[in-house]
């Protein structure tokens, strides 16, 4: 096969790219530790509502000081609706749904999961930033997906233990 | 001169209708999303919309143009009849009659699920066996351009496979393996659930199906539009395919890389391992090498087109290029907008980057600069080409082709860098408003969605442009003798070199060991966990 020498640099240069591509992803996951959510646990939806742990979402501080948040997304909302965690320190949220498939994504950070009936999502994040975040569902759902939101409230450790028991 | 003439027209036909409809659409949701409060905007009407709008375009407007352009091509380039006319037209009505039953179901708003269509949505029965129709028509398609490749091949054992026609069997061998996984998905899971034969579903196998053919779907989209790049766009630059080879060698890695790639739609989906996300990823990454080929062989093509008419200097070829010819700018603007479309791409397949855009609306700026331009304007720049020809009529209206793909060209910028950046700032994909208890950051993408109206307004003259030129060319352009299709002449002919490339059979065999190498052991993991299904539900 006959290829013109400037398209042998071309083609040298594109499988560079494609490698440094695949190298940087690499150090990412293996160097930094940043991989999607990817929890394998399976549930029966129809029984999530009754659920010892999904039956009654919540934030839980845990003896550590990190914190697990249990939500339920459904049509149209989560629950919590607002939820509270501390600044700085792991927070593990654990979601499923009782019904369709929903998105959980808490804007402008990379907290960003599917969350499916039968199945419980879960990932580890924690907040650098004390403040108010908007959690959207980012998986259409039905007529009233652009409604299903909640309030994110990232407050420093000393607020946080303070109100911890809510 | 073409026997399947009317064959072909039919299925462009249909294809520039099912757009016409989807643009039309398409402005209504870009204002809305702007939040304009125009008269009968309501989230029903939006929802359906979307859902409207992704089925045809995405569905059947790509599906029914390449169907048309490959009976056109193939017969041309193997400069013989097609096997079994008869059997092509009744795959045609086939998907036809499919395709009106999706479109029925989608308008009459039983079917609110989007193009996507994930379980446990539940939309009526029909949507789905509208689906598997068009599918089964498609399918009827394929059969009938393979034999007729076999039947070429045998008359004419020792010759070179046409290139176009090497690029169409590459699309079509993608096609096949892409709906193996679709049609399971329909036929197995949803038709039975959706008819009360079964009363739950796995949400996470559907959507391993949906995607096992949902990425391989988007290079069956590619692949004819790089057949218009390579074998037709060097012609009407006045010019020469750069490399013969090289473009067999591309077609190629579409057929091998194309499809063992589909867990990166899922990357932040639970009950599936990150281990093999992480090798789809891997394979994702190497699917840009044919892309980075491409650009490089039709950029020289048109190089040489230029050189040909006189250019000596370093740039001064461009300036011979016939920028006023809506084939020409159709595919070079094309080619611009996937380049950023492409590292775009990159991005969202990213394993660790990708959660920053999943279902945001960078993904909707993301794949209209892939689909909705590196393919949907290639395909207008090919109907300004083909259509005359197969109707033996003169192209009317030809101002408004000529500002057409410009049109398409600036508004498709402002529209998808708009959504690009809204999605980064984390407006989540396809909501209706984005009001959400009045929060203040919601408040950032509003400037966002106003930019994108405008793009969307751009969009839609030009669609409308589009469409008027081939109804003005389709009724009253001037008849004419008809014109020969020929297809560029590559600089070096291919000889009896680099045979191995014409294999079919092999690289098939390959992408097949391929794709089980990818999914065998994730579908086995996966039916081997504890399942629960899902209870189908209709909000909308």
């Amino acid at each position: 096969m006959n290829v013109d020498l400037y398209e042998k640099f071309w083609m040298w240069a594109a499988a560079g790219i494609v490698v440094v591509f695949i190298a940087s992803i690499g150090f990412t996951t293996f160097g930094q530790a940043i991989q999607p959510p990817s929890h394998i646990e399976t549930i029966d939806p129809q029984t999530v509502r009754s659920d010892e742990e999904f039956g009654q979402p919540g934030v839980t501080i845990n003896p550590d000081g990190s914190a697990t948040v249990v939500v339920q997304a459904f049509l149209f909302a989560f629950l919590p609706t607002e939820i509270r965690v501390p600044r700085g320190r792991p927070v593990t949220f654990r979601m499923t749904s009782p019904d369709v498939i929903h998105g959980f994504q808490i804007v402008q950070t990379n907290g960003n999961t599917m969350v499916v009936p039968g199945y419980v999502s879960q990932f580890t994040i924690s907040f650098d930033r004390a403040g108010e975040y908007l959690v959207v569902c980012n998986e259409y759902c039905g007529l009233g997906h652009h409604n299903m939101y909640a309030r994110l409230i990232v407050e420093d450790v000393v607020a946080a233990a303070a109100g911890g028991e809510r | 001169m073409i026997p399947s003439r009317k064959l072909a027209l039919a299925n462009l036909w249909v294809a520039i209708v099912a757009f016409t409809v989807a643009s039309a659409m398409a402005l209504m949701q870009a204002l809305s999303r702007a939040d304009l409060d125009l008269p009968w905007r309501s989230a029903k009407m939006y929802y359906l919309s979307v859902t409207a709008h992704g089925v045809l375009m995405a569905l059947v407007f790509t599906t029914f143009f390449i169907m048309g352009l490959a009976y056109a091509f193939t017969e041309r380039a193997l400069d013989r009849p097609i096997e079994g006319p008869k059997f092509a037209w009744a795959s045609f009505w086939v998907a036809i009659v499919g395709t009106l039953m999706v479109t029925a179901m989608v308008l009459a708003g039983k079917a609110t699920v989007l193009y996507t269509f994930y379980p446990p949505l539940q939309a009526h029965s029909l949507f789905y066996i509208g689906l598997a129709l068009l599918v089964i028509g498609s399918w009827g398609w394929c059969w009938v351009i393979i034999r007729t490749y076999l039947a070429w091949k045998r008359e004419n054992p020792d010759a070179r496979t046409p290139l176009p026609v090497h690029g169409i069997l590459a699309t079509i061998i993608v096609w096949l393996i892409a709906t193996v996984g679709v049609a399971a998905e329909v036929v197995l899971l949803l038709i039975p659930w959706s008819l009360g034969l079964t009363q739950v579903i796995d949400p996470v196998l559907a959507r391993m199906l949906f995607w096992w053919f949902g990425h391989p779907l988007v290079y069956f989209w590619l692949i004819p539009a790089y057949v218009v790049w390579y074998t037709v766009a060097p012609k009407v630059a006045g010019g020469k395919l750069f490399s013969d080879p090289l473009t067999r060698l591309v077609f190629v890695m579409f057929i091998l890389l194309s499809s063992p790639v589909g867990l990166h739609h899922q990357m932040v989906d639970p009950g599936i391992a990150a281990g093999w996300k992480m090798f789809h990823t891997f394979n994702t990454m190497l699917i840009l090498f044919p892309s980075l080929l491409t650009a490089f062989t039709v950029i020289a093509s048109f190089e040489v087109a230029g050189r040909m008419k006189g250019a000596k200097g370093w740039f001064d070829w461009l300036e011979e290029l016939p920028w006023s010819d809506p084939t020409f700018s159709s595919v070079a603007l094309a080619m611009i907008i996937f380049a950023i479309g492409g590292f775009g791409g990159a991005i969202n397949a990213a394993y660790g980057m990708n959660a920053m855009v999943h279902n945001t609306a960078w993904i909707q700026g993301h794949f209209h600069l892939t689909v909705g331009t590196a393919t949907a304007l290639t395909f207008m720049g090919a109907a300004y080409w083909l259509m005359p020809k197969l109707l033996g009529r003169d192209l009317e209206l030809t101002l408004l082709a000529r500002l057409q793909p410009y049109l398409w060209f600036m508004g498709m910028l402002l529209f998808s860098i708009a959504n690009h950046m809204t999605g980064l700032k984390g407006m989540p994909r396809r909501v209706y408003q984005f009001d959400y208890g009045g929060s203040e950051i919601a408040q950032q993408w509003i400037a966002g969605t106003g930019i994108s109206a405008v793009g969307g307004f751009f969009l839609f003259v030009s669609a409308a442009f589009f469409a008027l030129v081939m109804l003005g060319t389709g009724l009253a352009g001037k008849k004419r003798e008809q014109e020969p299709i020929e297809f560029a002449e590559p600089l070096e002919p291919p000889g009896g070199k680099a045979r191995l490339l014409d294999k079919m059979g092999l690289w098939t065999g390959l992408a097949i060991l391929l794709m089980l190498a990818a999914y065998a052991l994730p579908l086995i993991q996966h039916l081997s966990l504890e399942r629960f299904g899902a209870r189908g539900f209709s909000p909308f």
